[in-house]
């Protein structure tokens, strides 16, 4: 990694990082399987991931790379508790459409 | 210079393309696989932008244990395919209009802010001053690179040092996932004992 690496290209990071997130919101807002609007929260989580790294690199530090440590956990603990309460969910209504997910009680 | 345009260039086009790929196809399967696509081209401009072990954190634990995690649940339910009639007709064009806005308006912060400087090899200085004797090789190699490596050694003393507080919690949370999960997939008649 040369230390000029990438250096021009931050402005285009970021752009990459905002059309990334706009995807998974268009994601979450448009598509009816639970699991695929999880899929897209995560692709969120990822764009803001890229963002992280971005400032890291062009603030010289690496708060940003801890930070990132940090969003990696919160989305594997996301990710457990997530699958767990589709899976739970889909035993009783037997499906993983978010439209017939309505009722408060199973 | 130019070789890292058109590397970026190409990682972009596939990032978006498999991102897209993702949210228009049928099959939860293959939303999974382009989702790996996505995750595998950041792991590549994470190593780009001198995080490698995020980058490798990237792969083994987003790109492998996680996906993983939600090919293994699309496949336990079955759920490969669910009917794409949503109740809501006018759903997707708003969804694509909202994102769209959304675009816009990150586009203009994007353009109206001041391009930030890019800190030079003091600020890398200045940052490394502080890390202990056990990371001297990552030390040295900041200064030669005028830039701080993203190595293990640095950031787990980032870890244990500034952010060991938010570490432990973090480790908290985890445990409580673990627990909740657990407890979440248990089947009814296992509850009532």
């Amino acid at each position: 990694m040369s230390s000029q690496s990438f250096a021009l290209l931050f402005p285009y990071l970021i752009g990459l990082s905002a059309v990334l997130f706009t995807l998974g919101v268009v994601g979450v807002l448009s598509r009816r399987n639970a699991l695929i609007v999880f899929m897209s929260v995560e692709l969120m989580l990822n764009a803001a991931n890229l963002a992280f790294v971005t400032f890291a690199r062009s603030f010289n530090r690496l708060d940003g790379q801890v930070f990132v440590f940090f969003v990696m956990v919160a989305a594997a603990a996301e990710v457990a508790v997530g699958l767990a309460l589709i899976a739970t969910i889909f035993r009783t209504k037997h499906s993983t459409n978010i439209d017939d997910i309505s009722a408060m009680k199973g | 210079m130019t070789g890292d345009i058109i590397l970026f260039v190409i990682l972009a086009a596939v990032a978006i393309v498999s991102a897209i790929s993702m949210i228009i196809t049928r099959n939860a399967v293959h939303s999974a696989l382009f989702l790996v696509i996505v995750m595998a081209v950041l792991a590549v401009l994470f190593l780009g932008l001198g995080g490698q072990f995020i980058a490798m954190v990237q792969v083994a634990v987003y790109a492998g244990a996680i996906m993983v995690l939600f090919l293994f649940v699309v496949m336990l339910l079955g759920a490969e395919r669910v009917g794409a009639r949503s109740g809501l007709r006018w759903q997707i064009p708003a969804a694509v209009g909202l994102g769209v806005a959304l675009l816009v308006i990150a586009g203009l912060l994007l353009f109206q802010s001041q391009p930030q400087p890019i800190a030079g090899p003091e600020a890398a200085a200045a940052f490394v001053t502080n890390v202990s004797g056990a990371c001297a090789d990552d030390v040295q190699l900041a200064a030669r690179l005028g830039a701080v490596p993203g190595s293990p050694c640095l950031i787990g003393d980032q870890l244990f040092t500034t952010y060991l507080f938010p570490f432990e919690v973090v480790s908290i949370l985890l445990i409580v996932a673990m627990v909740g999960a657990v407890v979440l997939t248990r089947r009814p008649w296992e509850r009532a004992k």
